[in-house]
């Protein structure tokens, strides 16, 4: 292994330094020459015609350039939608326009209506106050039942309902299934909401429109977790900018969660708005405007159903969901719910038949998106509630009755159109059994009755699918782009390496983990990497980071461009060494020929590449550069088994997290501390939603939990100690580094372990409660005891 | 936030006189009215800031009375230790940053619904002292963020008889950790005090039930079969007026067994 960490050493974060030493440079650190500054005026109601807006007061406020409404929208395109669902009839999804500005109606509390540019940000809000709107109210629909109901108001006038698609799948198998479950030995039912959460990325969204028209060129600078992707959709569906007219950066990006992956009005209003103004147009988001303008994630209300035989085998499985698109179609809303959720419904378990409907739907409130897991956290906790519910009504052991119907064979087919290409279910539960002590519960149990506490134990597994995905598998699926990744590996003369990559960085620790594996390929030391991202001017065309793919597919498309460099490199080290090509060895930065003493460092065979006078020149170009594609042809699986303990408080419903463990199967691994890192925050996340978050809008759309003065996240006292381990390894068996992912794992297995841990210490107690929805707060729990 | 003029007396009487233009506003802490500001929710013309007096500030112990100045801040009673009970409370409130900004009396004066110094200040029998006068507790706290206050006045001290026995205990709003239901008991010589913050539309109130019940037996068991009715309390997706009733039982058992 490299002297700093090549391939499995816990490498601390080179990124580190920079962010705990205030030396990160985030996109409200930058500032260009004579910009301009934003404030959006935005909706305070949830539904509304826009009767009329007066500007002329404020556009004559001190330090006002011009005031924006969606009148100067027209012709402009509006914010485009990257994920085309067809539904059960074979119809496309219903897709609404959604103008940078209100043009005609406000359609949820948040939705901008105007945007003041002046010299300064308070000016800006000055000058919004000024503006008068005539809006009138129209009834707001909030429930999604509701909202589907015959005669409901219609947050889109020109759709036929507020349907957005009634989705099945697969529907072939709808008659089978339904005559499995007339068959069935036994059927568990369960109603269960995944609540709505607001994403709260610790730095807000910022946008800063910049215009340069010597060369007619714009520059966003934005807080993206993908800015191809945005120079793409803005670019090309918005603005009409083509992409070599336009530069997107993301600099250091304080966490995304999936809520910085999507196209943003304020992103295309800013950069409009720059090439009006001829000067630089800066928005920086307010906590408050997070709240209301950030896409929302999770929001399913579903109704799961499974079959069993007399002999505990899961025989059918189906599911009916509402999922709530917001007011709009967020970049891939439409996917989340469908491919990102109904796929999965398998998990670990070999259910012969499958059927998911999803009935997606328009409500006045923000647009839900993809928030850190995005539908497999929906799907398993959908699908390891009502297992554990199936299991208490028969009596029998969760774990028992999970590991009897776990998938043993691989590959496996599931009947929802994926194919697990590893796994080993009964390894990763055994392990759980190991580190959460298990064998001690009943003591510990015990010893929590004495003190007067009530102590549950819910245990579970997940299956997520990462690594998104194959371009022509998704592409028959509905999304509007590929899901490639990219690489550029450039060598320096004197051999450092730059890596430049479609994977953006705001928190994963690619600029430490992928310098890890260039350096056990080539064996020099990581410290020569440096990894460059964030900017659409220097790094090729790529699709971003969210769904746990940066190391599966952009990890995957450096270790084809550094494949091709050592190639090359073999070459030109065999001219140097006289020997040939075949017989060319690269060991510990070496390159030698096989069988002898005869070597040449790594560093001359890189001069030589730049200095080429003894160089075969008539065989090979000069220089050290090379350029991937990686476009893998499966997803990947991670799985794992989670379980947590928890006590609650008889007198006062308050549930506490005592002991949390999970035990993943990530394949390889490239940096176990940083793994550790991800597999903890994604557990915080699951359990803040577990028992903490909640979003909640009253009925008229105003947004009660508007700050965290209602929005509950949560702190370092809400969670415990967490037990993690991911010894056990079954590699993804079509990429290069035999990886899986791990960032969503912690989100996606951790809610079911909590809710079914308090539903556990609850029947101990002798309670007949079978269910508390999300987040289980102290007063839910306790009206849920005292029912 | 809009503009305003800032003044910082540095005595008492300038304070008083500076609040008597039109418009002023006293600023303590600013734990409550700057986010109020930055968020175009008030609009003075003037904030006269208080934390630069130095005769608003510090403890005193006095013949069993702690005597608090109002521009004291939560970090420097929590520090303080002569009111173990008071001490703690205050190293509840909010987190580091607003102990050591948050003033008592800012708190006491603004009276929010589920703040914890209205609970130690009418659970303890304190005498709110303004710059023309002395206010029992009892009398101070009208209703929710109202108090005896007139235009003009402020809270200049805090009188707290230091009791035999006393404890509070919070039950934390999981969003805001302001408290959902807050208990202040004490017992001394002037009787037992029961106060109740977070729970009533009302603001702070004295359990007067249960501090008839505790006169005689100061102990937990006492509590038993008292409840509080569900009707007035406060009701919202943190919790129904039932749930806020019940927790001021469990609240009060609990704060009595930690009197000891």
């Amino acid at each position: 292994m490299p002297a700093d960490g090549g391939i499995g050493a816990s490498t601390k974060r080179r990124e580190d330094i920079r962010f705990l030493s205030g030396t990160g440079r985030y996109t409200d650190d930058l500032n260009r020459p004579g910009q301009a500054y934003v404030f959006f005026l935005r909706s305070n109601v949830a539904h509304g015609k826009i009767k009329s807006i007066n500007t002329d007061d404020a556009a004559a406020m001190p330090g006002v350039a011009r005031i924006f409404t969606g009148a100067d929208f027209e012709g402009v395109g509006g914010i485009p939608c990257g994920w085309q669902v067809t539904d059960k009839h074979g119809q496309p999804m219903q897709e609404p326009a959604h103008p940078v500005l209100a043009q005609g109606k406000v359609r949820h509390v948040g939705d901008p209506i105007a945007a003041v540019v002046a010299d300064t940000a308070e000016q800006a809000r000055d000058a919004a106050e000024a503006i008068e709107v005539d809006i009138e109210d129209l009834p707001a629909v909030i429930d999604m039942k509701k909202a589907v109901e015959e005669g409901a108001p219609k947050v889109h006038d020109d759709l036929t309902s507020n349907l957005c698609y009634d989705w099945g799948f697969v529907e072939e198998n709808k008659d089978a299934v339904e005559q499995a479950f007339q068959d069935a030995a036994h059927v568990t039912t369960l109603e269960l909401v995944n609540n709505r959460l607001i994403a709260n990325p610790m730095e807000p969204r910022v946008a800063i429109g910049d215009y340069d028209p010597a060369g007619d060129m714009s520059t966003l600078y934005t807080t993206s977790q993908n800015p191809h992707v945005i120079r793409l959709l803005m670019g090309a569906f918005v603005l009409g900018i083509p992409e070599h007219k336009l530069r997107v950066v993301s600099p250091d990006v304080g966490g995304g969660f999936g809520t910085k992956i999507f196209h943003y009005a304020e992103e295309a209003f800013c950069t409009f708005a720059a090439r009006a103004l001829k000067r630089p147009v800066k928005w920086t988001s307010s906590r408050s405007e997070a709240f209301m303008s950030d896409a929302h994630g999770r929001d399913h209300v579903s109704t799961i159903q499974l079959a069993l035989d007399a002999d505990n085998n899961f025989t059918a499985l189906r599911t009916d969901t509402y999922a709530n698109m917001g007011a709009y179609l967020s970049t891939f809303a439409p996917s989340v719910p469908t491919w990102l959720h109904g796929v999965l419904m398998a998990g670990n378990y070999k259910t012969p038949l499958i059927y998911v409907n999803v009935k997606a739907v328009f409500t006045n409130t923000v647009p839900v998106d993809a928030y850190r897991g995005a539908g497999r956290p929906e799907a398993t906790y959908q699908l390891e509630r009502v297992i554990d519910k199936a299991a208490r009504e028969l009596g029998v052991d969760p774990i028992a009755l999970r590991r009897q119907n776990f998938i043993t064979e691989f590959p496996y087919a599931t009947p929802v159109a994926v194919e697990y290409d590893t796994g080993d279910y009964h390894a990763t539960m055994d392990k759980l059994e190991e580190i959460a002590d298990l064998s001690g519960f009943e003591a510990r149990l015990a010893e929590s009755k004495s003190r007067g506490k009530l102590r549950g134990l819910g245990v579970n597994c997940y299956i997520e699918a990462c690594g998104i995905a194959p371009s022509n598998l998704v592409g028959q699926l509905g999304a509007r782009a590929g899901l490639y990744e990219s690489a550029t590996v450039r060598v320096n003369a004197t051999g450092g390496l730059v890596v430049m990559t479609g994977s953006h960085s705001h928190g994963q620790g690619h600029e430490t983990a992928f310098p890890q594996v260039i350096a056990e390929m080539i064996g020099i030391d990581a410290s020569m990497v440096e990894i460059v991202h964030g900017d659409t001017a220097n790094a090729p065309m790529g699709m971003g980071t969210y769904g746990s793919r940066s190391l599966a597919v952009g990890g995957s498309a450096m270790v084809r461009a550094t494949e091709k460099i050592i190639a090359k490199a073999k070459k030109i080290a065999a001219h140097l060494l006289e020997a040939s090509e075949g017989d060319i060895e690269l060991k510990d930065g070496a390159f030698s020929v096989a069988g002898t003493d005869k070597s040449v460092a790594w560093g001359d065979v890189t001069l030589a590449a730049y200095v080429p006078h003894n160089y075969p020149l008539e065989v090979i170009e000069p220089g050290l550069e090379e350029t991937a594609f990686y476009d893998p042809n499966n997803f990947t699986y991670p799985s794992g088994a989670y379980a947590c303990e928890v006590e609650v408080d008889p007198d006062t419903g308050k549930a506490t997290i005592e002991r949390f463990a999970a035990a993943d199967d990530f394949g390889n691994i490239v940096n176990p501390m940083i793994v550790d890192g991800q597999v903890h925050g994604g557990i915080a996340q699951g359990i803040g939603q577990a028992l903490l978050e909640g979003c909640v809008y009253d009925e008229d759309g105003q947004l009660l939990t508007g700050s965290y003065m209602d929005y509950a996240m949560p702190r370092a006292d809400d969670v415990p100690y967490y037990h993690v381990d991911h010894s056990c390894q079954t590699p993804c068996t079509h990429n290069p580094l035999g990886v899986k992912g791990c960032g969503e794992a912690g989100a996606i297995g951790s809610p079911p372990a909590v809710v079914n841990a308090v539903v556990d210490a609850l029947q101990r107690n002798g309670s007949s409660i079978t269910h508390i929805d999300m987040p289980l707060s102290p007063s839910r729990v306790w009206a849920a005891m005292t029912q | 936030m809009y503009d305003f003029e800032l003044t910082r007396p540095t005595s008492l009487a300038d304070a008083i006189k500076a609040l008597g233009e039109e418009d002023a506003q006293p600023l303590s802490g600013g734990q409550t009215l700057v986010p109020t500001l930055r968020q175009r929710l008030a609009m003075p013309s003037t904030l006269v800031s208080l934390t630069g007096i130095e005769e608003l500030k510090g403890i005193k112990n006095e013949g069993g009375t702690l005597t608090i100045g109002g521009a004291t801040c939560h970090a420097d009673v929590a520090r303080d230790g002569t009111y173990p009970a008071l001490s703690e409370l205050a190293g509840l409130i909010g987190d580091p940053h607003v102990r050591n900004r948050g003033t008592i009396g800012g708190s006491i004066a603004n009276n929010d619904p589920s703040a914890c110094y209205p609970a130690a200040a009418l659970g303890s029998g304190a005498t709110i002292v303004t710059n023309n006068r002395e206010v029992a507790a009892d009398d101070f706290f009208t209703g929710m963020f109202e108090t005896a206050l007139d235009e003009g006045e402020i809270v200049t001290g805090v009188k707290f008889p230091v009791p035999e026995k006393a404890a509070y205990v919070k039950f934390e709003q999981p969003a805001s950790r302001f408290a959902l239901v807050g208990v202040f008991v004490s017992k001394g010589a002037d009787g037992v005090r029961v106060a109740v913050t977070g729970a009533s539309e009302g603001g702070v109130f004295r359990w007067s039930e249960a501090e008839d019940a505790l006169s005689s037996n100061f102990s937990p068991d006492a509590l038993d079969g008292l409840s509080v009715p569900a009707d007035g309390m406060i009701g919202d997706m943190h919790g129904s007026p039932a749930y806020r009733a019940h927790l001021v039982g469990v609240l009060t058992k609990r704060a009595v067994a930690k009197a000891g």
